[in-house]
């Protein structure tokens, strides 16, 4: 299959080359830069050196293909989306523009009207672990949110249960969830060793979770961004409607997540490694979860980590990509991440 | 070696275990870490092991 990237000088189209060059199904034509045409993509992904060949095209001189890509600035996939449609049967869009199912829901968390709206119902939400079957032959998927990715898959086996009663959620990220744009806040001096509490309430994302698991649900999350470069970590305390034991939450969990290719339980007695942390998830496409409950067996700290440019970006956009095309879910992804 | 399972105490998952184990052999569970030990063969019987609490040095 001929895909191509449009927007590939960022992070996530930067890891989106990365999963895509290795895919065995996958043949990466073309990848897009508007400042960096003609350059080789290792200019911008120096990883890539010596691996691929390729070098970016002007955005204008994109060809047509059997899927696309779209890693571009908020709004720019939406204003341009009849353009890509008209080049490639399939696309996926890994910006928040086709996220939400409704126009005055993107109104309400993005402050403008959608600049293409009839477009926002064509599109599946592109998380393998609640939309799989709706995604299957379809031809429009939207990518995820890296922290709402860590909401929604940290809580839905609660919600699936109607054990949930409310949760309060503080979620720590890396630096490469900013994008590849410098600004007052990024700048070495500033970022470095900070632990800055960004978005404490009102973070967009939460939009993404209340479709996933529901409107009525009191969920409040807080976003801090800390000393790390890629990752996602999320503690959740859950305040659930009936007191449960230890061995009743790892049935649930279990009962959700045994089946999922990239869902990994994380939650041992002892060790040094018994909670998820981003750092093993790092490069890879799993989300870890695990769980502690209190005494008081209605009180469970549910903590996940995940890649915010993987399972939270990219990785989730292949998996779907798989899906819609009919390839083996995990094909291209299938490596953990790297530790130490 | 022919393996016989059992559920962990913990979390139910599956434990592996061999047919040449013996009383007060540690088994840990491969999905929660749990350590257990097995007090008897006959009947087949299991209890969590003793945990070491831990502070990581904090």
């Amino acid at each position: 299959m001929r895909a191509g990237i449009v927007g590939g000088s960022g992070y996530t189209g930067g890891e989106l080359l990365r999963l895509l060059h290795f895919h065995p199904q996958v043949e990466l034509t073309q990848i897009t830069s508007r400042g960096g045409a003609g350059r080789y993509v290792h200019s911008a992904h120096p990883n890539m050196r010596q691996v691929s060949r390729l070098k970016f095209s002007h955005p204008e001189a994109l060809e047509a293909c059997d899927l696309l890509f779209l890693a571009l600035p908020h709004g720019t996939a939406a204003s341009n989306i009849e353009q890509y449609a008209a080049l490639a049967p399939k696309l996926i869009d890994l910006s928040a523009d086709f996220r939400l199912d409704s126009d005055t829901d993107y109104k309400r968390w993005y402050g403008s009207a959608h600049p293409a709206p009839v477009w926002l119902r064509r599109f599946i939400y592109g998380l393998p672990e609640i939309n799989r079957e709706r995604l299957r032959g379809a031809d429009y998927v939207s990518g995820v949110g890296c922290n709402a990715t860590a909401v929604n898959l940290a809580l839905l086996p609660l919600v699936s249960a109607g054990v949930l009663k409310r949760a309060a959620i503080e979620i720590k990220v890396g630096s490469s969830e900013g994008g590849n744009t410098s600004n007052a806040g990024s700048h070495h001096p500033v970022r470095s060793g900070a632990v800055r509490s960004y978005k404490p309430t009102g973070h967009r994302h939460l939009a993404e979770a209340q479709l996933a698991l529901g409107s009525e649900l009191p969920l409040h999350f807080a976003v801090t961004a800390i000393e790390m470069v890629r990752g996602v970590h999320l503690l959740a305390h859950c305040y659930l409607r009936e007191r449960m034991t230890r061995r009743d939450i790892w049935r649930l969990y279990r009962g959700a997540y045994a089946a999922e290719p990239f869902v990994r339980l994380v939650s041992d007695r002892t060790g040094i490694h018994r909670l998820p942390e981003p750092r093993v998830v790092a490069g890879s496409n799993y989300c870890d979860i695990g769980f502690e409950l209190d005494a008081d067996g209605e009180h469970l700290v549910v903590i996940a980590a995940l890649d915010n440019l993987g399972k939270g970006a990219a990785g989730s956009a292949v998996q779907s990509m798989n899906l819609i095309c009919g390839f083996e879910e995990s094909a291209g992804l299938r490596f953990p991440g790297y530790f130490p | 070696m022919t393996e016989q399972s059992h559920l962990c105490l913990v979390c139910d998952g599956e434990l592996d275990i061999p047919d040449d184990v013996m009383e007060n052999e540690l088994i840990v569970c491969p999905e929660c870490g749990s350590e257990l030990e097995i007090i008897s063969l006959h009947p087949f019987q299991l209890e969590l092991a003793p945990e070491v609490e831990e502070d990581w040095g904090e």
